[in-house]
Protein backbone atom coordinates (compact mmCIF):
# COMPACT_ATOMS: atom_id res chain seq x y z
CA UNK A 1 0.00 0.00 0.00
CA UNK A 2 2.90 2.31 0.89
CA UNK A 3 4.56 1.54 -2.45
CA UNK A 4 1.32 2.36 -4.27
CA UNK A 5 0.94 5.64 -2.42
CA UNK A 6 4.56 6.71 -3.05
CA UNK A 7 4.35 5.80 -6.74
CA UNK A 8 1.81 8.52 -7.38
CA UNK A 9 -1.20 6.21 -6.87
CA UNK A 10 -0.84 4.79 -10.37
CA UNK A 11 0.43 1.26 -9.83
CA UNK A 12 -2.14 -0.42 -7.62
CA UNK A 13 -2.09 -4.14 -8.35
CA UNK A 14 -5.52 -5.37 -9.54
CA UNK A 15 -7.48 -7.19 -6.81
CA UNK A 16 -8.88 -9.74 -9.25
CA UNK A 17 -7.94 -11.11 -12.68
CA UNK A 18 -9.58 -9.77 -15.85
CA UNK A 19 -9.92 -13.05 -17.78
CA UNK A 20 -11.19 -13.85 -21.26
CA UNK A 21 -14.35 -15.96 -21.10
CA UNK A 22 -13.71 -19.71 -21.49
CA UNK A 23 -15.97 -21.74 -23.83
CA UNK A 24 -17.64 -23.55 -20.92
CA UNK A 25 -18.09 -23.55 -17.16
CA UNK A 26 -19.81 -25.69 -14.54
CA UNK A 27 -21.85 -22.71 -13.33
CA UNK A 28 -22.50 -19.31 -14.90
CA UNK A 29 -23.81 -16.53 -12.68
CA UNK A 30 -25.49 -13.73 -14.62
CA UNK A 31 -25.08 -10.46 -12.73
CA UNK A 32 -21.95 -9.16 -11.02
CA UNK A 33 -23.52 -7.35 -8.11
CA UNK A 34 -23.15 -8.36 -4.49
CA UNK A 35 -25.49 -11.36 -4.81
CA UNK A 36 -23.79 -12.72 -7.95
CA UNK A 37 -20.27 -12.30 -6.56
CA UNK A 38 -21.22 -13.80 -3.19
CA UNK A 39 -22.83 -16.72 -5.03
CA UNK A 40 -19.61 -17.35 -6.98
CA UNK A 41 -17.52 -17.12 -3.81
CA UNK A 42 -19.67 -19.62 -1.87
CA UNK A 43 -19.84 -21.97 -4.89
CA UNK A 44 -16.06 -22.19 -4.77
CA UNK A 45 -15.65 -22.00 -0.98
CA UNK A 46 -18.56 -24.09 0.35
CA UNK A 47 -19.08 -26.51 -2.52
CA UNK A 48 -15.68 -26.78 -4.25
CA UNK A 49 -17.17 -25.73 -7.60
CA UNK A 50 -14.24 -23.87 -9.16
CA UNK A 51 -15.22 -23.68 -12.86
CA UNK A 52 -17.46 -20.67 -12.25
CA UNK A 53 -17.85 -17.39 -14.13
CA UNK A 54 -19.72 -14.23 -13.17
CA UNK A 55 -21.01 -12.30 -16.21
CA UNK A 56 -21.56 -8.59 -15.67
CA UNK A 57 -23.02 -6.27 -18.29
CA UNK A 58 -21.27 -3.17 -16.89
CA UNK A 59 -18.79 -3.21 -14.03
CA UNK A 60 -19.09 -5.19 -10.82
CA UNK A 61 -21.05 -3.53 -8.04
CA UNK A 62 -22.20 -0.80 -10.45
CA UNK A 63 -25.92 -1.47 -10.05
CA UNK A 64 -27.85 -1.61 -6.81
CA UNK A 65 -24.79 -2.77 -4.85
CA UNK A 66 -23.29 0.68 -5.40
CA UNK A 67 -26.60 2.55 -5.09
CA UNK A 68 -28.09 1.50 -1.74
CA UNK A 69 -27.92 3.26 1.62
CA UNK A 70 -25.58 0.55 3.06
CA UNK A 71 -27.91 -0.50 5.89
CA UNK A 72 -27.75 -4.04 7.28
CA UNK A 73 -30.44 -5.32 9.69
CA UNK A 74 -32.61 -8.35 10.41
CA UNK A 75 -35.78 -6.86 11.93
CA UNK A 76 -38.31 -8.96 10.03
CA UNK A 77 -41.70 -10.21 11.15
CA UNK A 78 -42.15 -13.85 10.16
CA UNK A 79 -40.00 -16.79 11.31
CA UNK A 80 -38.93 -17.70 7.75
CA UNK A 81 -37.65 -14.18 7.08
CA UNK A 82 -36.10 -13.80 10.53
CA UNK A 83 -34.04 -16.97 9.98
CA UNK A 84 -32.96 -15.84 6.54
CA UNK A 85 -32.00 -12.24 7.32
CA UNK A 86 -30.40 -12.98 10.69
CA UNK A 87 -28.20 -15.63 9.05
CA UNK A 88 -27.16 -12.84 6.66
CA UNK A 89 -26.37 -10.43 9.49
CA UNK A 90 -24.32 -13.14 11.24
CA UNK A 91 -22.32 -13.70 8.04
CA UNK A 92 -21.79 -9.91 7.81
CA UNK A 93 -20.48 -9.93 11.39
CA UNK A 94 -17.65 -12.27 10.34
CA UNK A 95 -17.24 -11.09 6.75
CA UNK A 96 -14.18 -8.82 7.05
CA UNK A 97 -12.23 -11.75 8.53
CA UNK A 98 -13.74 -14.29 6.11
CA UNK A 99 -12.79 -12.26 3.02
CA UNK A 100 -9.66 -10.63 4.49
CA UNK A 101 -11.13 -7.34 3.27
CA UNK A 102 -12.39 -4.62 5.59
CA UNK A 103 -16.08 -4.15 4.84
CA UNK A 104 -16.25 -1.49 7.56
CA UNK A 105 -19.22 -3.06 9.32
CA UNK A 106 -20.47 -0.62 11.93
CA UNK A 107 -23.21 -2.02 14.19
CA UNK A 108 -24.44 1.39 15.24
CA UNK A 109 -28.04 0.33 15.71
CA UNK A 110 -31.21 1.13 13.78
CA UNK A 111 -34.07 3.08 15.35
CA UNK A 112 -37.56 2.97 13.85
CA UNK A 113 -39.74 5.93 14.73
CA UNK A 114 -43.41 5.74 15.72
CA UNK A 115 -45.31 8.88 14.71
CA UNK A 116 -48.76 7.83 15.97
CA UNK A 117 -50.54 5.53 18.42
CA UNK A 118 -51.03 3.14 15.50
CA UNK A 119 -47.28 3.10 14.86
CA UNK A 120 -46.59 2.42 18.56
CA UNK A 121 -48.94 -0.58 18.57
CA UNK A 122 -47.58 -1.94 15.28
CA UNK A 123 -43.99 -1.58 16.49
CA UNK A 124 -44.72 -3.31 19.79
CA UNK A 125 -46.06 -6.24 17.78
CA UNK A 126 -43.10 -6.11 15.42
CA UNK A 127 -40.46 -5.97 18.18
CA UNK A 128 -42.18 -8.78 20.08
CA UNK A 129 -42.28 -10.92 16.93
CA UNK A 130 -38.54 -10.40 16.55
CA UNK A 131 -37.91 -11.51 20.13
CA UNK A 132 -40.12 -14.57 19.59
CA UNK A 133 -37.80 -15.36 16.66
CA UNK A 134 -34.75 -15.01 18.89
CA UNK A 135 -33.57 -11.64 17.52
CA UNK A 136 -32.93 -8.85 19.97
CA UNK A 137 -35.22 -5.82 19.76
CA UNK A 138 -35.78 -3.04 22.23
CA UNK A 139 -38.89 -0.85 22.53
CA UNK A 140 -37.94 2.77 23.19
CA UNK A 141 -39.85 5.74 24.55
CA UNK A 142 -39.37 9.25 23.21
CA UNK A 143 -36.83 10.22 25.89
CA UNK A 144 -34.64 7.21 25.09
CA UNK A 145 -34.73 8.07 21.38
CA UNK A 146 -33.79 11.69 22.11
CA UNK A 147 -30.79 10.43 24.06
CA UNK A 148 -29.63 8.12 21.24
CA UNK A 149 -30.09 10.75 18.50
CA UNK A 150 -29.73 14.26 19.93
CA UNK A 151 -30.03 15.92 16.50
CA UNK A 152 -33.50 14.42 16.01
CA UNK A 153 -36.46 16.71 16.69
CA UNK A 154 -38.25 14.61 19.32
CA UNK A 155 -41.57 16.17 20.17
CA UNK A 156 -45.10 14.90 20.60
CA UNK A 157 -46.49 17.97 18.84
CA UNK A 158 -44.21 18.60 15.85
CA UNK A 159 -44.99 18.17 12.15
CA UNK A 160 -43.85 14.56 12.60
CA UNK A 161 -44.50 13.70 16.25
CA UNK A 162 -42.02 11.18 17.65
CA UNK A 163 -43.87 9.16 20.28
CA UNK A 164 -41.46 6.24 20.60
CA UNK A 165 -40.09 3.43 18.49
CA UNK A 166 -37.82 0.44 18.65
CA UNK A 167 -34.21 -0.39 18.08
CA UNK A 168 -32.20 -3.29 16.72
CA UNK A 169 -28.75 -2.71 18.21
CA UNK A 170 -27.00 -5.23 15.95
CA UNK A 171 -28.14 -3.43 12.81
CA UNK A 172 -25.92 -0.81 11.23
CA UNK A 173 -24.00 0.00 8.08
CA UNK A 174 -21.29 -1.60 5.95
CA UNK A 175 -19.21 -0.18 3.12
CA UNK A 176 -21.18 -1.31 0.05
CA UNK A 177 -18.34 -1.19 -2.51
CA UNK A 178 -16.07 -3.12 -0.14
CA UNK A 179 -18.64 -5.94 0.04
CA UNK A 180 -18.58 -6.28 -3.77
CA UNK A 181 -14.80 -5.94 -4.03
CA UNK A 182 -14.16 -8.25 -1.08
CA UNK A 183 -16.31 -11.04 -2.53
CA UNK A 184 -14.81 -10.45 -6.00
CA UNK A 185 -11.23 -10.67 -4.78
CA UNK A 186 -11.89 -13.72 -2.61
CA UNK A 187 -13.82 -15.48 -5.40
CA UNK A 188 -11.11 -14.73 -7.99
CA UNK A 189 -8.49 -16.13 -5.61
CA UNK A 190 -10.44 -19.41 -5.62
CA UNK A 191 -10.42 -19.53 -9.44
CA UNK A 192 -13.70 -17.80 -10.33
CA UNK A 193 -13.64 -15.80 -13.59
CA UNK A 194 -15.17 -12.34 -13.19
CA UNK A 195 -16.06 -11.14 -16.69
CA UNK A 196 -17.13 -7.51 -16.97
CA UNK A 197 -18.57 -5.66 -19.99
CA UNK A 198 -20.27 -8.91 -20.95
CA UNK A 199 -23.98 -8.58 -21.69
CA UNK A 200 -26.15 -11.68 -21.93
CA UNK A 201 -28.18 -11.37 -25.16
CA UNK A 202 -29.71 -14.81 -25.48
CA UNK A 203 -30.28 -17.82 -23.23
CA UNK A 204 -29.86 -20.90 -25.40
CA UNK A 205 -31.94 -23.99 -24.60
CA UNK A 206 -31.17 -27.52 -25.76
CA UNK A 207 -33.90 -30.11 -25.32
CA UNK A 208 -35.68 -27.69 -23.00
CA UNK A 209 -32.62 -27.27 -20.74
CA UNK A 210 -30.75 -24.00 -20.39
CA UNK A 211 -27.40 -24.91 -21.94
CA UNK A 212 -25.53 -21.74 -22.86
CA UNK A 213 -25.70 -17.99 -23.18
CA UNK A 214 -24.86 -15.82 -26.16
CA UNK A 215 -23.12 -12.71 -24.89
CA UNK A 216 -21.48 -9.59 -26.25
CA UNK A 217 -18.21 -11.54 -25.78
CA UNK A 218 -19.21 -14.82 -27.42
CA UNK A 219 -21.19 -17.93 -26.58
CA UNK A 220 -20.50 -19.59 -23.22
CA UNK A 221 -21.78 -23.02 -22.21
CA UNK A 222 -22.60 -24.11 -18.67
CA UNK A 223 -24.07 -27.04 -16.74
CA UNK A 224 -26.18 -24.68 -14.64
CA UNK A 225 -27.07 -21.02 -14.97
CA UNK A 226 -28.06 -18.59 -12.22
CA UNK A 227 -29.66 -15.18 -12.64
CA UNK A 228 -28.89 -12.56 -9.97
CA UNK A 229 -29.89 -9.38 -11.77
CA UNK A 230 -32.24 -7.54 -9.35
CA UNK A 231 -34.26 -4.96 -11.31
CA UNK A 232 -33.38 -6.59 -14.64
CA UNK A 233 -34.61 -10.07 -13.62
CA UNK A 234 -37.69 -9.80 -15.85
CA UNK A 235 -35.53 -8.89 -18.86
CA UNK A 236 -33.44 -12.05 -18.42
CA UNK A 237 -36.50 -14.19 -17.65
CA UNK A 238 -37.99 -13.01 -20.94
CA UNK A 239 -34.85 -14.19 -22.77
CA UNK A 240 -35.49 -17.62 -21.25
CA UNK A 241 -39.20 -17.51 -22.12
CA UNK A 242 -40.97 -17.12 -18.78
CA UNK A 243 -42.45 -14.33 -16.64
CA UNK A 244 -41.81 -13.38 -13.02
CA UNK A 245 -44.08 -11.86 -10.35
CA UNK A 246 -41.74 -8.85 -10.37
CA UNK A 247 -42.25 -5.16 -11.08
CA UNK A 248 -39.19 -2.92 -11.43
CA UNK A 249 -39.25 0.42 -9.64
CA UNK A 250 -36.72 3.18 -9.06
CA UNK A 251 -35.61 3.54 -5.45
CA UNK A 252 -33.68 6.73 -4.85
CA UNK A 253 -31.09 7.89 -2.39
CA UNK A 254 -28.99 11.01 -1.92
CA UNK A 255 -26.06 12.32 0.09
CA UNK A 256 -25.23 15.72 1.52
CA UNK A 257 -21.85 17.38 1.74
CA UNK A 258 -19.70 15.82 4.48
CA UNK A 259 -20.04 17.31 7.97
CA UNK A 260 -18.65 16.53 11.42
CA UNK A 261 -20.16 13.56 13.30
CA UNK A 262 -23.75 14.33 14.26
CA UNK A 263 -25.64 11.04 13.94
CA UNK A 264 -24.10 7.78 15.19
CA UNK A 265 -27.08 5.53 14.56
CA UNK A 266 -29.54 4.87 11.72
CA UNK A 267 -32.99 6.50 11.83
CA UNK A 268 -35.89 5.06 9.85
CA UNK A 269 -39.28 6.72 9.72
CA UNK A 270 -41.48 4.07 8.09
CA UNK A 271 -44.41 6.49 7.98
CA UNK A 272 -42.62 8.87 5.61
CA UNK A 273 -40.08 6.51 4.04
CA UNK A 274 -37.11 8.63 5.20
CA UNK A 275 -34.05 6.56 6.06
CA UNK A 276 -31.19 8.64 7.49
CA UNK A 277 -27.64 7.84 8.55
CA UNK A 278 -24.20 9.45 8.43
CA UNK A 279 -21.43 7.83 6.43
CA UNK A 280 -17.90 7.44 7.78
CA UNK A 281 -16.89 10.23 5.39
CA UNK A 282 -19.41 12.50 7.13
CA UNK A 283 -22.10 12.71 4.43
CA UNK A 284 -25.71 12.52 5.55
CA UNK A 285 -27.10 9.57 3.60
CA UNK A 286 -30.83 9.75 2.89
CA UNK A 287 -32.85 6.87 1.47
CA UNK A 288 -36.30 7.45 0.00
CA UNK A 289 -39.49 5.54 -0.65
CA UNK A 290 -40.15 3.99 -4.06
CA UNK A 291 -41.14 6.03 -7.08
CA UNK A 292 -44.42 4.16 -7.40
CA UNK A 293 -44.56 3.55 -11.14
CA UNK A 294 -42.62 0.96 -13.20
CA UNK A 295 -39.22 2.27 -14.22
CA UNK A 296 -35.85 1.14 -15.55
CA UNK A 297 -34.38 4.67 -15.39
CA UNK A 298 -31.63 4.87 -12.79
CA UNK A 299 -32.72 8.29 -11.59
CA UNK A 300 -35.51 9.23 -9.24
CA UNK A 301 -38.44 11.53 -9.76
CA UNK A 302 -38.12 15.00 -8.23
CA UNK A 303 -41.56 14.61 -6.64
CA UNK A 304 -40.19 11.88 -4.37
CA UNK A 305 -36.86 13.67 -3.77
CA UNK A 306 -38.79 16.69 -2.57
CA UNK A 307 -41.10 14.78 -0.23
CA UNK A 308 -38.26 12.77 1.32
CA UNK A 309 -36.17 15.88 1.93
CA UNK A 310 -39.21 17.55 3.55
CA UNK A 311 -39.64 14.55 5.86
CA UNK A 312 -35.91 14.45 6.68
CA UNK A 313 -35.86 18.14 7.56
CA UNK A 314 -38.95 17.75 9.75
CA UNK A 315 -36.98 15.09 11.66
CA UNK A 316 -33.61 16.92 11.58
CA UNK A 317 -34.23 20.69 11.30
CA UNK A 318 -30.49 21.36 11.70
CA UNK A 319 -29.81 19.72 8.30
CA UNK A 320 -31.73 22.44 6.44
CA UNK A 321 -28.58 24.35 5.35
CA UNK A 322 -26.74 21.29 4.02
CA UNK A 323 -25.93 21.16 0.33
CA UNK A 324 -27.06 17.96 -1.38
CA UNK A 325 -24.14 16.58 -3.40
CA UNK A 326 -25.60 13.64 -5.29
CA UNK A 327 -28.95 12.01 -5.93
CA UNK A 328 -29.49 8.75 -7.83
CA UNK A 329 -31.72 5.67 -8.05
CA UNK A 330 -31.35 1.92 -8.33
CA UNK A 331 -33.85 -0.31 -10.11
CA UNK A 332 -35.33 -2.71 -7.59
CA UNK A 333 -37.27 -5.93 -8.20
CA UNK A 334 -40.42 -5.72 -6.11
CA UNK A 335 -42.66 -8.75 -5.64
CA UNK A 336 -46.11 -8.80 -4.10
CA UNK A 337 -45.02 -10.05 -0.66
CA UNK A 338 -41.67 -8.20 -0.49
CA UNK A 339 -39.83 -11.49 0.04
CA UNK A 340 -37.14 -12.97 -2.19
CA UNK A 341 -37.19 -15.82 -4.71
CA UNK A 342 -34.15 -18.15 -4.45
CA UNK A 343 -34.40 -21.33 -6.47
CA UNK A 344 -35.56 -23.07 -9.62
CA UNK A 345 -37.30 -21.45 -12.60
CA UNK A 346 -39.67 -23.09 -15.11
CA UNK A 347 -36.58 -23.72 -17.30
CA UNK A 348 -34.54 -26.77 -16.20
CA UNK A 349 -30.93 -25.87 -15.45
CA UNK A 350 -31.78 -22.20 -14.91
CA UNK A 351 -32.10 -20.79 -11.38
CA UNK A 352 -32.90 -17.33 -10.07
CA UNK A 353 -32.13 -15.15 -7.07
CA UNK A 354 -34.39 -12.09 -7.14
CA UNK A 355 -37.28 -10.30 -5.49
CA UNK A 356 -35.21 -8.67 -2.74
CA UNK A 357 -36.80 -5.41 -3.79
CA UNK A 358 -35.75 -2.52 -1.59
CA UNK A 359 -33.64 -4.69 0.74
CA UNK A 360 -31.05 -6.57 -1.29
CA UNK A 361 -27.86 -5.18 0.23
CA UNK A 362 -28.39 -6.58 3.73
CA UNK A 363 -29.11 -9.98 2.19
CA UNK A 364 -25.99 -10.30 0.01
CA UNK A 365 -24.26 -12.94 2.20
CA UNK A 366 -27.34 -15.15 2.64
CA UNK A 367 -28.44 -14.64 -0.97
CA UNK A 368 -25.03 -15.86 -2.13
CA UNK A 369 -24.91 -18.70 0.41
CA UNK A 370 -28.34 -20.16 -0.42
CA UNK A 371 -28.12 -19.52 -4.19
CA UNK A 372 -24.72 -21.24 -4.34
CA UNK A 373 -26.30 -24.20 -2.51
CA UNK A 374 -29.06 -24.70 -5.08
CA UNK A 375 -26.69 -24.12 -8.02
CA UNK A 376 -24.17 -26.65 -6.67
CA UNK A 377 -26.53 -29.37 -5.43
CA UNK A 378 -29.77 -28.84 -7.34
CA UNK A 379 -31.62 -28.89 -3.98
CA UNK A 380 -32.91 -25.86 -2.12
CA UNK A 381 -31.03 -24.69 0.95
CA UNK A 382 -33.34 -25.15 4.00
CA UNK A 383 -33.31 -21.37 4.61
CA UNK A 384 -34.49 -20.77 1.05
CA UNK A 385 -37.15 -23.50 0.97
CA UNK A 386 -40.08 -21.14 1.79
CA UNK A 387 -38.87 -18.60 -0.80
CA UNK A 388 -39.71 -20.39 -4.04
CA UNK A 389 -41.36 -19.09 -7.19
CA UNK A 390 -44.27 -21.53 -6.80
CA UNK A 391 -45.57 -19.68 -3.73
CA UNK A 392 -47.19 -17.25 -6.17
CA UNK A 393 -49.24 -20.17 -7.49
CA UNK A 394 -49.99 -21.88 -4.16
CA UNK A 395 -50.72 -18.56 -2.45
CA UNK A 396 -48.37 -19.23 0.47
CA UNK A 397 -46.91 -15.72 0.49
CA UNK A 398 -44.58 -14.39 3.21
CA UNK A 399 -45.81 -10.84 3.44
CA UNK A 400 -43.03 -8.60 4.74
CA UNK A 401 -44.45 -5.40 3.27
CA UNK A 402 -44.09 -3.58 6.59
CA UNK A 403 -40.69 -4.96 7.61
CA UNK A 404 -39.20 -4.28 4.20
CA UNK A 405 -38.82 -0.78 5.60
CA UNK A 406 -39.69 1.12 2.44
CA UNK A 407 -43.27 2.10 1.70
CA UNK A 408 -44.53 -0.02 -1.22
CA UNK B 1 -40.93 15.31 -12.59
CA UNK B 2 -43.13 13.82 -15.31
CA UNK B 3 -45.96 15.81 -16.83
CA UNK B 4 -48.85 13.46 -17.43
CA UNK B 5 -51.57 14.57 -19.89
CA UNK B 6 -54.80 13.54 -18.16
CA UNK B 7 -57.32 12.91 -20.94
CA UNK B 8 -59.90 14.94 -19.01
CA UNK B 9 -57.84 17.78 -17.45
CA UNK B 10 -54.76 18.17 -19.66
CA UNK B 11 -51.10 18.06 -18.56
CA UNK B 12 -50.47 18.00 -14.80
CA UNK B 13 -47.54 17.14 -12.53
CA UNK B 14 -46.90 13.48 -11.80
CA UNK B 15 -47.63 13.83 -8.07
CA UNK B 16 -51.31 14.53 -8.81
CA UNK B 17 -51.59 10.93 -10.06
CA UNK B 18 -51.18 7.37 -8.88
CA UNK B 19 -50.13 4.53 -11.14
CA UNK B 20 -52.40 1.48 -11.09
CA UNK B 21 -50.01 -0.88 -12.87
CA UNK B 22 -50.35 -2.83 -16.09
CA UNK B 23 -53.52 -2.33 -18.16
CA UNK B 24 -55.57 -4.78 -20.19
CA UNK B 25 -55.15 -7.82 -17.92
CA UNK B 26 -58.14 -10.06 -18.48
CA UNK B 27 -59.55 -11.88 -15.46
CA UNK B 28 -59.69 -15.64 -15.97
CA UNK B 29 -62.96 -17.53 -15.60
CA UNK B 30 -63.91 -18.59 -12.07
CA UNK B 31 -63.22 -22.22 -12.96
CA UNK B 32 -59.56 -21.41 -13.71
CA UNK B 33 -56.91 -23.50 -11.92
CA UNK B 34 -54.38 -22.22 -9.37
CA UNK B 35 -51.74 -21.59 -12.02
CA UNK B 36 -54.05 -19.39 -14.10
CA UNK B 37 -55.08 -17.42 -10.98
CA UNK B 38 -51.47 -17.00 -9.84
CA UNK B 39 -50.47 -15.79 -13.30
CA UNK B 40 -53.39 -13.35 -13.32
CA UNK B 41 -52.70 -11.95 -9.85
CA UNK B 42 -48.92 -11.75 -9.72
CA UNK B 43 -47.00 -12.50 -12.92
CA UNK B 44 -46.24 -9.53 -15.20
CA UNK B 45 -44.31 -8.72 -18.37
CA UNK B 46 -42.51 -5.86 -16.54
CA UNK B 47 -41.08 -4.65 -19.87
CA UNK B 48 -37.95 -2.54 -20.27
CA UNK B 49 -39.42 -0.20 -22.86
CA UNK B 50 -43.03 0.45 -23.84
CA UNK B 51 -45.57 -0.30 -21.08
CA UNK B 52 -49.35 0.07 -21.23
CA UNK B 53 -50.48 1.12 -17.77
CA UNK B 54 -53.37 2.64 -15.85
CA UNK B 55 -53.14 5.96 -14.06
CA UNK B 56 -55.69 7.75 -11.88
CA UNK B 57 -55.81 11.53 -11.56
CA UNK B 58 -56.37 11.16 -7.84
CA UNK B 59 -55.78 14.82 -6.90
CA UNK B 60 -57.72 16.09 -9.94
CA UNK B 61 -60.77 14.69 -11.66
CA UNK B 62 -60.34 11.35 -9.87
CA UNK B 63 -60.76 9.37 -13.08
CA UNK B 64 -58.80 6.47 -14.53
CA UNK B 65 -57.22 6.41 -17.99
CA UNK B 66 -54.53 4.50 -19.88
CA UNK B 67 -50.98 5.64 -20.60
CA UNK B 68 -48.51 4.11 -23.06
CA UNK B 69 -45.14 5.04 -21.56
CA UNK B 70 -41.51 4.01 -22.03
CA UNK B 71 -40.12 2.68 -18.72
CA UNK B 72 -36.54 3.67 -19.63
CA UNK B 73 -37.03 7.24 -20.88
CA UNK B 74 -40.42 7.86 -19.14
CA UNK B 75 -41.62 9.35 -22.43
CA UNK B 76 -45.41 9.14 -22.80
CA UNK B 77 -46.37 7.92 -26.26
CA UNK B 78 -50.15 7.95 -25.95
CA UNK B 79 -52.95 8.51 -23.45
CA UNK B 80 -56.33 6.93 -24.07
CA UNK B 81 -59.63 6.09 -22.41
CA UNK B 82 -60.14 2.97 -20.29
CA UNK B 83 -62.46 1.54 -22.93
CA UNK B 84 -60.25 2.27 -25.95
CA UNK B 85 -58.38 -0.49 -27.76
CA UNK B 86 -54.90 -1.19 -26.32
CA UNK B 87 -51.76 -0.12 -28.14
CA UNK B 88 -49.26 2.70 -28.38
Amino acid sequence: MLRGALAGREFWPPAWRDPQPKPSYDVLVIGGGGHGLATAYYLAKNHGVRRVAVLERGWIGGGNTGRNTTIVRSNYLYPESARLYDFSLKLYEGLSRELNFNIMLSQRGLILLAHSRHDLDAMARWANAMRMNGIHAELLDAAQIAELAPALAVSAHGRLPVLGGFCQRRAGTARHDAVAWGYARAAAALGVDIIQNCEVQEIIREGGHAAAVRTSRGTIRAERLGIAAAGHSSVLAKLAGFRLPVTSYALQAMVSEPIKPVLDTVILSPGTGAYVSQSDKGEIVIGAMLDLFPSYAQRGSFAVTQSIIAATLALFPSFSRLALMRQWAGIVDVVHDSSPIIGATPVPGLYINCGWGTGGFKAIPVGGWTFAHVLATGANHPLAEPFQLDRFISGRLIDEAAASGIAH
Amino acid sequence: MMQIPCIFCGPRDENEFICGGTSHIARPPLAADDRAWGEYLFFRENPKGLHLERWRHVHGCGRWFNVARDTVTHRIVRVYAMTSAPGP
